[in-house]
């Protein structure tokens, strides 16, 4: 087996088990307080409003954006790196199709993988920080993943070209 | 005639890949079904519902009774509120769905797994009963609630354990699998059986590698797109038109109110649209680059191979599009995605009817099958 190949199927089944144990951890101790978070505070908002208290209001309804803030993000990391991790593996199978030489199928395992662990691990950190630090290794890790995954779609291309 | 031999050793009846492949795809077409029912009898029906708590609790706000408006909240969002409803049944067509997945991956990594041929079984049953016991439990939680769980004062009911439990067969299934894989690589045997998988050049493995490869690469650039252009913009009116909802309902001005309510509700329906959207391209994408392996175990004619593949494709792209044109073309386009979705079911039973037709005998003539 190819370095290459080998790098995205570990990669892959590494990824799977930890999006998975992330998921699981997520459901048993984090999913339930952030809905009850989310709904708590949106109540409130509205509580506070019938009773005039805008300022409380208010500070209900920014409680209730940063746990929307955190759910969206908490639950789009977990399908993120269980599909990423999918697709690594399936590239792992047939990445010696990708025409290019094993040295560049290497560093486009490497892009893939890097990206697929990093991009969602960006997206998490902006749950515990808002700033430009988190975003720029999402958005790192995505153009990792989109370079990476053109070059696999030209690369089986061209192949197929190739060999039709 | 020795390559169908081969084949055919790599594919015992009884064996840990035919059960993956055959669980893996009834899973697969399970979660499609589901999803379409979802979508015609609950989805629309259970937004209206949130619409009308949301509207009597901002009709709440501005009588100024406190109660009356946390309680219609409640209503959407609390534990059995609708969001629970509506936000099950998404997480049991998605689970079932990506665990039909795994089984045809864990199918294909069978030759690199250096297992027994029982212990290789004992994990597929594992895996599928994980599967299988996950996303019935996540889609009864809504109906069981609380009652009687130990961890009820946590908002955790017995639904919830089971599913969890399920989470964790998987967990196990697959750290199995992963351990025979790395007893393989360790003993750096050559997995001459997988090989023979991977070389299948033939039409309908080529257009689905490529189709699958290109319709996961739209979703990823969609998925940029919106994540860059849509999500934070999204986020913001999110709580900018709650703010207008209270705000408006407290000064007496129900007409803003009900106004920004109804923003509320063509808000969530544009998220929803594009968030379904982006993952639906990007699992057909999945599913096409999975089914691509599997065509040599099809036992169907080259012909009837050949329509799956372009019925299923034709569904992989014709399901997202028009979901997302959804906002412009209502209902009319809902239906046509619907009728993406059943292109794509009716090409994996096809699929799946070729699979279970191999029964191992396959020193059938070529033409034999039709």
């Amino acid at each position: 087996m190819s370095r290459s190949r080998k790098l995205l199927i570990v990669g892959g089944l590494l990824l799977v088990v930890w999006g998975m144990s992330y998921g699981l951890y997520y459901a048993l101790f984090d999913e339930h307080q952030t809905l009850e978070s989310i709904t708590v505070s949106l109540s409130n908002g509205f509580a506070a409003a019938a009773q005039r208290d805008m300022s409380k209001a208010k500070a209900a309804l920014d409680g209730y954006e940063t746990a929307k803030f955190e759910y969206a993000r908490e639950v789009d990391v977990h399908s993120h790196w269980s599909g990423l991790a999918l697709l690594l593996i399936l590239f792992g199978l047939i990445f010696d199709q990708v025409a290019f030489s094993e040295r560049v199928r290497f560093y486009l395992a490497m892009m893939l993988v890097v990206g697929s662990f990093a991009f969602p691990l960006g997206v998490w950190l902006q749950t515990v920080d808002r700033g430009a630090g988190p975003q720029a290794l999402a958005i790192v890790g995505a153009a990792f993943l989109i370079i990476a995954l053109s070059a696999v779609a030209v690369g089986f291309a061209a192949r197929q070209k190739g060999t039709a | 005639m020795p390559e169908i031999a081969n084949r055919a050793a790599a594919f015992p009846r009884m064996g840990a890949r035919r059960l993956l492949i055959i669980g893996g795809i009834l899973l697969i077409v399970a979660g499609m079904i589901f999803g379409d029912i979802f979508a015609v009898f609950v989805l629309h029906q259970n937004a209206d519902r949130i619409g009308g708590h949301l509207v009597a609790a901002t009709e709440a706000v501005a009588a100024a009774d406190a109660t009356a408006a946390q309680s219609h909240i409640i209503s959407i969002g609390g534990g059995g509120g609708l969001l629970e409803n509506r936000g099950t049944k998404v997480d049991t067509h998605v689970h079932i769905i990506v665990f039909g997945y795994i089984a045809l991956l864990l199918a294909l990594l069978q030759p690199y797994v250096a297992l027994s041929d029982k212990r290789k079984r004992q994990l597929a049953l594992l895996f599928i009963a994980g599967s299988t016991l996950l996303p019935v439990s996540v889609f009864l939680i809504y109906y069981v609630g609380t009652a009687g769980s130990p961890l009820a004062s946590a908002g955790i009911g017995w639904a919830s354990i089971v599913a969890d439990f399920g989470g964790l067969l998987v967990i196990i299934a697959c750290a199995g699998e992963l351990g025979g894989l790395w007893r393989h690589l360790r003993s750096q045997r050559e997995a001459v059986k997988a090989e023979e998988l991977l070389p299948d050049r033939s039409w309908p493995s080529r257009a689905l590698l490529t189709g699958g490869t290109l319709l996961v690469l739209a979703g990823f650039i969609h998925g940029a797109y919106y994540a860059g252009a849509d999500l934070y913009d999204h986020e913001a009116q999110d709580v900018a038109l709650l703010g207008a909802m209270v705000e408006s309902a407290a000064a007496q001005n129900l007409t803003a109110a009900l106004q920004a309510v109804n923003d509320y509700g063509g808000l969530q329906a544009n998220k929803a649209v594009k968030i379904a959207a982006h993952a639906h391209i990007i699992e057909f994408g999945t599913l096409a680059l999975l089914l691509a392996f599997i065509q040599p175990f099809v036992f169907l004619s080259e012909r009837w191979k050949r329509r799956w593949v372009i019925i299923f494709l034709l569904g992989s792209v014709v399901l997202p599009v028009f979901v997302l044109l959804e906002l412009q073309w209502g209902l009319v386009a809902g239906g046509i995605a619907d009728v993406g979705g059943f292109l794509a079911i009716i090409a994996l039973l096809g699929m799946l009817t070729g699979v279970l037709r191999y029964t191992g005998k396959l020193d059938a003539p070529e033409g034999a099958t039709k």
